[in-house]
Protein backbone atom coordinates (compact mmCIF):
# COMPACT_ATOMS: atom_id res chain seq x y z
CA UNK A 1 0.00 0.00 0.00
CA UNK A 2 3.11 2.04 -0.59
CA UNK A 3 1.22 4.08 -3.75
CA UNK A 4 -2.00 4.78 -2.04
CA UNK A 5 -0.17 5.94 1.13
CA UNK A 6 2.47 8.33 -0.32
CA UNK A 7 -0.48 9.74 -2.50
CA UNK A 8 -2.70 10.52 0.55
CA UNK A 9 0.32 12.16 1.99
CA UNK A 10 1.09 14.17 -1.15
CA UNK A 11 -2.61 15.74 -0.80
CA UNK A 12 -2.53 16.15 2.73
CA UNK A 13 1.05 18.27 2.22
CA UNK A 14 -0.60 20.11 -0.44
CA UNK A 15 -3.69 21.07 1.59
CA UNK A 16 -1.72 22.01 3.99
CA UNK A 17 0.37 23.92 1.76
CA UNK A 18 -2.51 25.30 0.55
CA UNK A 19 -3.80 26.47 4.02
CA UNK A 20 -0.61 27.94 5.24
CA UNK A 21 -0.71 29.98 1.89
CA UNK A 22 -4.58 31.09 2.74
CA UNK A 23 -3.43 31.90 6.56
CA UNK A 24 -0.09 33.94 5.12
CA UNK A 25 -2.46 35.54 2.76
CA UNK A 26 -4.82 36.65 5.81
CA UNK A 27 -1.97 37.97 7.78
CA UNK A 28 -0.89 39.82 4.42
CA UNK A 29 -3.76 41.48 3.84
CA UNK A 30 -4.29 42.47 7.91
CA UNK A 31 -1.02 44.42 7.28
CA UNK A 32 -1.60 45.89 4.49
CA UNK A 33 -4.87 47.77 5.85
CA UNK A 34 -2.83 50.91 6.76
CA UNK A 35 -1.59 51.04 3.13
CA UNK A 36 -4.80 50.60 2.03
CA UNK A 37 -6.71 53.70 4.52
CA UNK A 38 -3.39 55.53 2.66
CA UNK A 39 -4.47 54.79 -0.38
CA UNK A 40 -8.39 55.47 0.35
CA UNK A 41 -7.69 58.63 1.71
CA UNK A 42 -5.62 59.69 -1.40
CA UNK A 43 -8.06 59.10 -3.55
CA UNK A 44 -10.49 61.19 -1.14
CA UNK A 45 -7.86 64.26 -1.12
CA UNK A 46 -7.26 64.08 -4.85
CA UNK A 47 -10.67 63.36 -5.72
CA UNK A 48 -9.37 60.59 -7.55
CA UNK A 49 -12.41 58.10 -9.68
CA UNK A 50 -10.59 55.83 -11.31
CA UNK A 51 -7.22 53.49 -11.66
CA UNK A 52 -4.38 54.22 -13.40
CA UNK A 53 -4.50 50.69 -14.89
CA UNK A 54 -5.52 51.26 -18.34
CA UNK A 55 -3.92 54.74 -19.42
CA UNK A 56 -4.20 54.32 -23.79
CA UNK A 57 -7.62 55.86 -24.38
CA UNK A 58 -9.82 57.84 -22.38
CA UNK A 59 -12.75 55.20 -21.58
CA UNK A 60 -10.29 53.14 -20.78
CA UNK A 61 -8.30 55.17 -18.67
CA UNK A 62 -12.07 57.04 -16.22
CA UNK A 63 -14.03 54.00 -17.03
CA UNK A 64 -16.64 56.10 -14.63
CA UNK A 65 -16.47 58.96 -16.44
CA UNK A 66 -16.50 58.17 -20.03
CA UNK A 67 -19.58 58.97 -21.99
CA UNK A 68 -21.79 56.39 -23.53
CA UNK A 69 -20.54 56.51 -26.89
CA UNK A 70 -16.71 56.79 -26.46
CA UNK A 71 -16.46 52.50 -26.99
CA UNK A 72 -17.94 53.57 -31.01
CA UNK A 73 -15.45 56.60 -31.23
CA UNK A 74 -15.83 56.34 -35.48
CA UNK A 75 -19.05 54.68 -35.78
CA UNK A 76 -21.81 53.07 -34.04
CA UNK A 77 -20.99 49.19 -34.01
CA UNK A 78 -16.97 50.19 -34.95
CA UNK A 79 -14.58 47.76 -33.27
CA UNK A 80 -13.01 48.59 -30.16
CA UNK A 81 -9.03 50.57 -30.74
CA UNK A 82 -7.84 49.37 -27.86
CA UNK A 83 -6.91 45.87 -26.57
CA UNK A 84 -8.01 46.96 -22.69
CA UNK A 85 -11.74 47.08 -24.51
CA UNK A 86 -12.43 43.87 -24.72
CA UNK A 87 -10.60 43.45 -21.12
CA UNK A 88 -12.97 45.49 -19.32
CA UNK A 89 -16.59 44.97 -19.32
CA UNK A 90 -18.93 47.85 -20.25
CA UNK A 91 -19.60 50.26 -18.55
CA UNK A 92 -22.13 49.62 -15.77
CA UNK A 93 -24.82 52.56 -17.89
CA UNK A 94 -25.08 49.53 -20.33
CA UNK A 95 -26.68 47.09 -17.74
CA UNK A 96 -30.26 47.62 -16.87
CA UNK A 97 -31.26 46.55 -13.62
CA UNK B 1 -9.15 -0.57 3.99
CA UNK B 2 -10.84 -2.36 0.70
CA UNK B 3 -11.06 1.45 -1.03
CA UNK B 4 -7.23 1.92 0.19
CA UNK B 5 -6.52 -1.20 -1.80
CA UNK B 6 -8.69 -0.10 -4.69
CA UNK B 7 -6.71 3.22 -4.61
CA UNK B 8 -3.47 1.75 -4.57
CA UNK B 9 -4.60 -0.57 -7.75
CA UNK B 10 -5.93 2.75 -9.48
CA UNK B 11 -2.58 4.32 -8.58
CA UNK B 12 -0.39 1.23 -10.39
CA UNK B 13 -2.94 1.81 -13.34
CA UNK B 14 -2.00 4.86 -13.87
CA UNK B 15 1.54 4.73 -13.48
CA UNK B 16 1.53 2.04 -16.01
CA UNK B 17 0.56 4.42 -18.47
CA UNK B 18 2.85 7.32 -16.89
CA UNK B 19 3.61 9.32 -19.63
CA UNK B 20 -0.25 10.13 -21.06
CA UNK B 21 -1.41 10.76 -17.24
CA UNK B 22 1.92 13.24 -16.45
CA UNK B 23 0.72 14.94 -19.77
CA UNK B 24 -3.05 15.41 -18.04
CA UNK B 25 -1.90 16.23 -15.19
CA UNK B 26 0.83 19.11 -16.36
CA UNK B 27 -2.28 20.16 -18.76
CA UNK B 28 -4.85 19.77 -15.96
CA UNK B 29 -2.78 21.71 -13.03
CA UNK B 30 -1.75 24.44 -15.87
CA UNK B 31 -5.77 25.07 -16.77
CA UNK B 32 -6.73 25.19 -12.96
CA UNK B 33 -3.80 27.70 -12.52
CA UNK B 34 -4.31 30.30 -15.19
CA UNK B 35 -8.03 29.84 -14.40
CA UNK B 36 -7.34 30.54 -10.73
CA UNK B 37 -5.09 32.76 -11.13
CA UNK B 38 -7.32 35.42 -13.55
CA UNK B 39 -10.18 34.81 -10.91
CA UNK B 40 -7.62 35.37 -7.89
CA UNK B 41 -6.56 38.59 -9.15
CA UNK B 42 -9.78 40.18 -10.11
CA UNK B 43 -10.90 38.99 -6.97
CA UNK B 44 -7.92 41.41 -5.27
CA UNK B 45 -8.62 43.92 -7.60
CA UNK B 46 -11.77 44.19 -7.08
CA UNK B 47 -11.84 43.99 -3.12
CA UNK B 48 -8.95 46.69 -2.99
CA UNK B 49 -10.97 49.00 -5.37
CA UNK B 50 -13.92 49.10 -3.64
CA UNK B 51 -12.41 49.90 -0.96
CA UNK B 52 -10.11 52.56 -2.24
CA UNK B 53 -12.99 54.09 -3.99
CA UNK B 54 -14.78 54.48 -0.51
CA UNK B 55 -14.79 57.89 0.21
CA UNK B 56 -14.59 59.65 -3.51
CA UNK B 57 -16.84 62.26 -4.25
CA UNK B 58 -20.20 61.62 -3.81
CA UNK B 59 -21.49 63.03 -7.08
CA UNK B 60 -19.71 64.26 -9.97
CA UNK B 61 -21.58 66.63 -12.42
CA UNK B 62 -20.30 66.44 -16.36
CA UNK B 63 -21.41 68.54 -18.70
CA UNK B 64 -22.54 66.62 -22.15
CA UNK B 65 -22.58 68.32 -25.54
CA UNK B 66 -23.53 66.04 -28.69
CA UNK B 67 -23.01 62.92 -26.56
CA UNK B 68 -19.32 64.11 -25.65
CA UNK B 69 -18.02 64.82 -22.12
CA UNK B 70 -18.00 68.65 -22.14
CA UNK B 71 -16.04 71.54 -19.74
CA UNK B 72 -18.81 72.65 -17.34
CA UNK B 73 -19.34 76.47 -16.87
CA UNK B 74 -18.72 77.63 -13.73
CA UNK B 75 -22.39 79.16 -13.23
CA UNK B 76 -23.75 75.83 -13.00
CA UNK B 77 -22.40 75.97 -9.29
CA UNK B 78 -24.85 78.42 -7.87
CA UNK B 79 -27.42 76.19 -9.41
CA UNK B 80 -26.24 73.43 -8.05
CA UNK B 81 -25.66 74.56 -4.96
CA UNK B 82 -29.17 75.96 -4.28
CA UNK B 83 -30.01 72.22 -3.92
CA UNK B 84 -31.33 71.14 -0.76
CA UNK B 85 -29.35 68.67 0.81
CA UNK B 86 -26.15 69.88 -0.87
CA UNK B 87 -23.04 71.03 1.14
CA UNK B 88 -20.30 72.06 -1.29
CA UNK B 89 -19.88 72.22 -5.18
CA UNK B 90 -15.85 72.07 -5.96
CA UNK B 91 -14.90 72.41 -9.61
CA UNK B 92 -12.00 69.71 -11.02
CA UNK B 93 -9.77 70.85 -13.29
CA UNK B 94 -8.22 68.04 -15.28
CA UNK B 95 -7.18 66.76 -18.66
CA UNK B 96 -4.84 64.29 -20.70
CA UNK B 97 -1.84 64.57 -22.40
CA UNK B 98 0.05 62.49 -24.56
CA UNK B 99 3.96 62.78 -24.47
CA UNK B 100 5.61 62.41 -27.75
CA UNK B 101 8.93 61.54 -26.57
CA UNK B 102 7.80 58.69 -24.82
CA UNK B 103 4.68 58.21 -26.23
CA UNK B 104 2.66 58.02 -23.34
CA UNK B 105 -0.66 59.14 -22.17
CA UNK B 106 -0.52 61.07 -18.51
CA UNK B 107 -3.71 62.60 -16.40
CA UNK B 108 -2.92 66.17 -15.74
CA UNK B 109 -4.92 66.79 -12.28
CA UNK B 110 -5.31 70.24 -10.37
CA UNK B 111 -4.84 69.98 -6.92
CA UNK B 112 -8.68 71.80 -6.15
CA UNK B 113 -7.10 73.95 -3.58
CA UNK B 114 -5.63 70.80 -1.42
CA UNK B 115 -2.37 71.08 0.58
CA UNK B 116 -3.01 68.27 2.58
CA UNK B 117 0.00 65.84 3.33
CA UNK B 118 -0.20 63.10 1.64
CA UNK B 119 1.64 60.08 3.33
CA UNK B 120 1.72 58.48 0.21
CA UNK B 121 3.93 61.27 -1.03
CA UNK B 122 7.35 61.88 -1.00
CA UNK B 123 7.49 65.75 -0.87
CA UNK B 124 3.99 67.86 -1.14
CA UNK B 125 1.79 68.93 -3.30
CA UNK B 126 2.13 71.85 -5.41
CA UNK B 127 1.81 74.75 -3.62
CA UNK B 128 2.76 77.32 -6.56
CA UNK B 129 2.56 77.73 -9.87
CA UNK B 130 5.50 76.10 -11.42
CA UNK B 131 5.12 72.73 -9.45
CA UNK B 132 3.97 69.39 -9.81
CA UNK B 133 3.74 65.91 -8.05
CA UNK B 134 4.33 63.25 -9.90
CA UNK B 135 3.23 59.24 -10.34
CA UNK B 136 6.21 57.27 -9.88
CA UNK B 137 5.38 55.89 -13.64
CA UNK B 138 6.00 59.60 -15.21
CA UNK B 139 8.88 60.41 -12.74
CA UNK B 140 10.63 56.96 -14.31
CA UNK B 141 9.49 57.76 -17.45
CA UNK B 142 11.27 60.78 -17.83
CA UNK B 143 14.18 60.73 -15.47
CA UNK B 144 12.29 63.36 -12.71
CA UNK B 145 13.78 61.59 -9.81
CA UNK B 146 17.04 63.17 -10.77
CA UNK B 147 16.22 65.83 -12.62
CA UNK B 148 14.15 66.72 -10.08
CA UNK B 149 12.26 69.09 -13.38
CA UNK B 150 9.36 68.39 -15.99
CA UNK B 151 8.48 69.79 -18.79
CA UNK B 152 5.29 69.33 -20.95
CA UNK B 153 4.01 71.17 -24.53
CA UNK B 154 1.39 72.90 -23.55
CA UNK B 155 -1.72 74.10 -25.71
CA UNK B 156 0.17 76.53 -27.40
CA UNK B 157 2.62 74.11 -28.24
CA UNK B 158 5.58 75.86 -25.93
CA UNK B 159 7.44 73.89 -23.53
CA UNK B 160 6.24 74.32 -19.89
CA UNK B 161 9.14 73.90 -16.87
CA UNK B 162 7.52 72.24 -13.64
CA UNK B 163 9.78 71.84 -10.77
CA UNK B 164 8.93 68.43 -9.46
CA UNK B 165 7.65 69.27 -5.54
CA UNK B 166 6.79 65.63 -4.59
CA UNK B 167 6.71 61.91 -5.90
CA UNK B 168 4.10 59.75 -5.19
CA UNK B 169 5.43 56.64 -3.73
CA UNK B 170 5.19 53.15 -5.16
CA UNK B 171 2.37 51.45 -3.20
CA UNK B 172 0.14 54.51 -4.36
CA UNK B 173 1.10 52.95 -8.19
CA UNK B 174 -2.79 51.91 -9.10
CA UNK B 175 -4.21 55.30 -8.60
CA UNK B 176 -1.01 57.85 -9.29
CA UNK B 177 1.21 55.93 -11.61
CA UNK B 178 0.15 58.36 -14.42
CA UNK B 179 -0.61 61.41 -12.64
CA UNK B 180 0.91 64.96 -13.34
CA UNK B 181 -0.87 66.76 -10.36
CA UNK B 182 -0.26 70.66 -10.97
CA UNK B 183 -2.08 73.65 -9.36
CA UNK B 184 -5.60 74.56 -10.83
CA UNK B 185 -4.44 78.22 -12.39
CA UNK B 186 -1.43 75.81 -14.09
CA UNK B 187 -3.65 73.51 -15.43
CA UNK B 188 -5.86 76.34 -16.93
CA UNK B 189 -3.07 77.63 -18.47
CA UNK B 190 -1.61 74.51 -19.73
CA UNK B 191 -4.64 73.59 -21.36
CA UNK B 192 -6.05 76.89 -22.49
CA UNK B 193 -9.31 76.23 -20.83
CA UNK B 194 -11.93 79.15 -21.23
CA UNK B 195 -12.57 81.38 -18.26
CA UNK B 196 -15.43 80.41 -16.19
CA UNK B 197 -14.89 77.05 -17.15
CA UNK B 198 -13.65 73.88 -15.51
CA UNK B 199 -13.58 70.47 -16.72
CA UNK B 200 -16.55 69.09 -14.22
CA UNK B 201 -17.86 69.54 -10.67
CA UNK B 202 -17.16 67.12 -7.59
CA UNK B 203 -21.07 67.75 -5.27
CA UNK B 204 -20.40 66.88 -1.39
CA UNK B 205 -23.80 65.50 -0.66
CA UNK B 206 -23.21 63.87 2.99
CA UNK B 207 -26.68 62.06 3.16
CA UNK B 208 -25.98 59.31 0.90
CA UNK B 209 -29.90 58.24 1.23
CA UNK B 210 -30.24 61.40 -0.55
CA UNK B 211 -27.57 61.24 -3.45
CA UNK B 212 -29.86 59.89 -5.95
CA UNK B 213 -32.26 62.32 -5.29
CA UNK B 214 -29.99 65.61 -5.90
CA UNK B 215 -28.54 63.53 -8.97
CA UNK B 216 -32.40 63.86 -10.85
CA UNK B 217 -32.34 67.18 -9.47
CA UNK B 218 -29.86 68.23 -11.32
CA UNK B 219 -30.72 66.12 -14.19
CA UNK B 220 -33.80 68.12 -13.91
CA UNK B 221 -32.50 70.99 -13.14
CA UNK B 222 -29.61 71.23 -15.75
CA UNK B 223 -30.60 68.64 -18.61
CA UNK B 224 -27.42 69.49 -20.32
CA UNK B 225 -25.55 67.63 -17.52
CA UNK B 226 -24.83 64.11 -16.84
CA UNK B 227 -24.82 63.50 -12.76
CA UNK B 228 -22.50 60.36 -11.84
CA UNK B 229 -22.93 59.03 -8.51
CA UNK B 230 -20.89 57.44 -6.25
CA UNK B 231 -22.54 54.25 -6.41
CA UNK B 232 -22.44 54.15 -10.41
CA UNK B 233 -18.61 54.61 -9.88
CA UNK B 234 -17.88 51.73 -7.90
CA UNK B 235 -20.23 49.47 -9.33
CA UNK B 236 -18.75 50.72 -12.65
CA UNK B 237 -15.34 48.79 -11.51
CA UNK B 238 -17.48 46.15 -9.95
CA UNK B 239 -18.47 45.59 -13.78
CA UNK B 240 -14.79 45.64 -15.09
CA UNK B 241 -13.70 43.19 -12.81
CA UNK B 242 -16.67 41.25 -12.99
CA UNK B 243 -15.45 37.41 -14.09
CA UNK B 244 -17.81 37.73 -16.52
CA UNK B 245 -15.73 40.69 -18.72
CA UNK B 246 -14.14 40.24 -21.73
CA UNK B 247 -10.98 38.52 -20.61
CA UNK B 248 -12.68 36.16 -18.65
CA UNK B 249 -14.18 35.09 -21.57
CA UNK B 250 -11.46 34.60 -23.49
CA UNK B 251 -9.10 33.03 -20.89
CA UNK B 252 -11.83 30.95 -19.69
CA UNK B 253 -13.37 29.50 -22.82
CA UNK B 254 -10.21 28.35 -24.20
CA UNK B 255 -9.55 26.74 -20.53
CA UNK B 256 -12.69 24.99 -20.88
CA UNK B 257 -12.29 24.22 -24.36
CA UNK B 258 -8.79 22.48 -23.88
CA UNK B 259 -10.52 20.51 -21.07
CA UNK B 260 -13.39 19.81 -22.77
CA UNK B 261 -11.01 18.08 -25.80
CA UNK B 262 -9.50 15.61 -22.83
CA UNK B 263 -13.08 14.94 -21.15
CA UNK B 264 -14.17 14.33 -24.50
CA UNK B 265 -11.45 11.80 -25.61
CA UNK B 266 -12.07 9.78 -22.67
CA UNK B 267 -15.67 10.13 -22.50
CA UNK B 268 -16.05 9.00 -26.26
CA UNK B 269 -14.24 5.37 -25.51
CA UNK B 270 -12.13 4.26 -23.53
CA UNK B 271 -8.90 2.56 -25.29
CA UNK B 272 -8.20 -0.98 -26.18
CA UNK B 273 -5.82 -1.96 -23.39
CA UNK B 274 -8.23 -0.48 -20.80
CA UNK B 275 -11.20 -2.08 -22.35
CA UNK B 276 -8.70 -5.34 -21.72
CA UNK B 277 -7.59 -4.44 -18.48
CA UNK B 278 -11.30 -4.09 -16.99
CA UNK B 279 -12.37 -7.38 -18.77
CA UNK B 280 -10.05 -9.06 -16.84
CA UNK B 281 -10.78 -7.47 -13.61
CA UNK B 282 -14.31 -8.78 -14.36
CA UNK B 283 -12.77 -12.10 -15.21
CA UNK B 284 -11.20 -13.04 -11.80
CA UNK B 285 -13.93 -11.57 -10.11
CA UNK B 286 -14.24 -8.20 -9.79
CA UNK B 287 -17.66 -6.36 -9.48
CA UNK B 288 -18.93 -3.81 -11.73
CA UNK B 289 -19.09 -1.62 -8.70
CA UNK B 290 -15.12 -2.57 -7.90
CA UNK B 291 -14.54 -1.50 -11.30
CA UNK B 292 -16.50 1.45 -11.39
CA UNK B 293 -14.44 2.34 -7.81
CA UNK B 294 -11.41 1.54 -9.28
CA UNK B 295 -11.88 4.22 -11.78
CA UNK B 296 -13.29 6.39 -9.64
CA UNK B 297 -10.02 6.28 -7.71
CA UNK B 298 -8.16 6.99 -10.93
CA UNK B 299 -10.45 10.33 -11.89
CA UNK B 300 -10.60 11.38 -8.59
CA UNK B 301 -6.64 11.16 -7.95
CA UNK B 302 -5.26 12.78 -10.79
CA UNK B 303 -8.38 15.30 -10.81
CA UNK B 304 -7.61 15.79 -7.14
CA UNK B 305 -3.97 16.36 -7.45
CA UNK B 306 -4.44 18.28 -10.24
CA UNK B 307 -6.59 20.86 -8.54
CA UNK B 308 -4.25 21.30 -5.68
CA UNK B 309 -1.13 21.70 -7.80
CA UNK B 310 -2.92 24.12 -9.52
CA UNK B 311 -4.15 26.21 -7.33
CA UNK B 312 -0.75 26.46 -5.51
CA UNK B 313 0.81 27.11 -8.52
CA UNK B 314 -1.37 29.72 -9.10
CA UNK B 315 -0.96 31.33 -5.72
CA UNK B 316 2.93 31.32 -6.69
CA UNK B 317 2.15 33.27 -9.68
CA UNK B 318 0.47 35.91 -8.07
CA UNK B 319 2.34 36.57 -4.96
CA UNK B 320 5.78 35.92 -6.03
CA UNK B 321 5.64 36.62 -9.86
CA UNK B 322 2.82 39.42 -9.82
CA UNK B 323 1.04 37.81 -12.18
CA UNK B 324 3.40 37.94 -15.04
CA UNK B 325 1.74 35.79 -17.40
CA UNK B 326 -1.76 37.97 -16.93
CA UNK B 327 -0.36 41.23 -16.59
CA UNK B 328 0.92 41.06 -20.00
CA UNK B 329 -2.71 40.26 -21.22
CA UNK B 330 -4.39 42.50 -18.71
CA UNK B 331 -1.78 45.40 -20.43
CA UNK B 332 -3.04 45.83 -23.38
CA UNK B 333 -1.34 49.36 -24.96
CA UNK B 334 -0.91 51.11 -21.89
CA UNK B 335 2.59 52.32 -22.23
CA UNK B 336 2.44 52.98 -18.24
CA UNK B 337 1.07 49.93 -16.93
CA UNK B 338 1.50 50.20 -12.98
CA UNK B 339 1.98 46.49 -12.65
CA UNK B 340 0.48 44.59 -9.91
CA UNK B 341 1.14 44.31 -6.37
CA UNK B 342 -1.46 41.84 -4.89
CA UNK B 343 -1.60 39.44 -2.51
CA UNK B 344 -3.74 36.52 -3.72
CA UNK B 345 -6.79 35.25 -1.56
CA UNK B 346 -8.94 32.29 -2.65
CA UNK B 347 -12.63 32.64 -1.47
CA UNK B 348 -14.29 29.84 -0.36
CA UNK B 349 -16.60 30.02 -3.61
CA UNK B 350 -13.58 30.12 -6.08
CA UNK B 351 -12.31 26.86 -4.71
CA UNK B 352 -16.05 25.31 -5.00
CA UNK B 353 -16.06 26.81 -8.38
CA UNK B 354 -12.81 25.19 -9.64
CA UNK B 355 -13.82 21.93 -7.90
CA UNK B 356 -17.00 21.50 -9.80
CA UNK B 357 -15.50 22.45 -13.05
CA UNK B 358 -12.96 20.33 -12.92
CA UNK B 359 -13.14 17.39 -10.67
CA UNK B 360 -16.57 16.55 -11.35
CA UNK B 361 -16.26 16.51 -15.03
CA UNK B 362 -13.52 14.34 -14.87
CA UNK B 363 -14.24 11.59 -12.66
CA UNK B 364 -18.00 11.64 -14.75
CA UNK B 365 -16.07 11.19 -18.11
CA UNK B 366 -13.49 8.69 -16.91
CA UNK B 367 -16.02 6.36 -14.57
CA UNK B 368 -19.17 6.85 -17.35
CA UNK B 369 -17.41 4.94 -20.34
CA UNK B 370 -16.09 2.64 -17.90
CA UNK B 371 -19.61 1.75 -17.02
CA UNK B 372 -20.47 0.66 -20.18
CA UNK B 373 -17.69 -1.38 -20.97
CA UNK B 374 -18.03 -2.84 -17.20
CA UNK B 375 -21.86 -4.33 -18.03
CA UNK B 376 -20.52 -6.18 -21.08
CA UNK B 377 -19.77 -9.80 -20.72
CA UNK B 378 -15.58 -10.22 -19.82
CA UNK B 379 -15.46 -12.44 -22.61
CA UNK B 380 -16.45 -10.35 -25.48
CA UNK B 381 -14.62 -7.34 -23.75
CA UNK B 382 -11.51 -8.84 -23.89
CA UNK B 383 -11.88 -10.62 -27.34
CA UNK B 384 -12.85 -6.45 -28.57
Amino acid sequence: MFKAKLFLCLVAFELFLLTVLQWRSGIVAAADHTLLIEKRELAAQMKLTDLALWTEARYTRHPSQTDFFSAFQDSPGSPDHFPAGSIMAPPSQFHRQ
Amino acid sequence: MKQLKILEFALAALLRRKFKNFAILAMFSFTVAILSSVLSLTHALKEETAYILQDVPDLIVQRVIGGRHDLIPLQYRKEVAAIRGVTGVEPRYWGYYYDALTRANYTLIGTGGTTANLTLLDGHLPAESGQSAIGLGVAEMRGSTQSGELILVNSKNTGVLYEVSGIFRSESRLLTNDLVVLTDDDIIRFFGYPDGQATDLVVTVPNSNEIQTVAAKIKKILPDTRPITKRELIRTYDMVFNWRSGMMLTVFSAAVIAFCIIAWDKATGISGEEKQEIGILKAVGWDTADVLALKFWEGLSLSLLSLLTGLILSYIHIALFNGVILSSVIRGWSVLFPGFQIEPSFPLYHIWLMTFCTIVPYVASTVIPTWKTAITDPDSVMRG
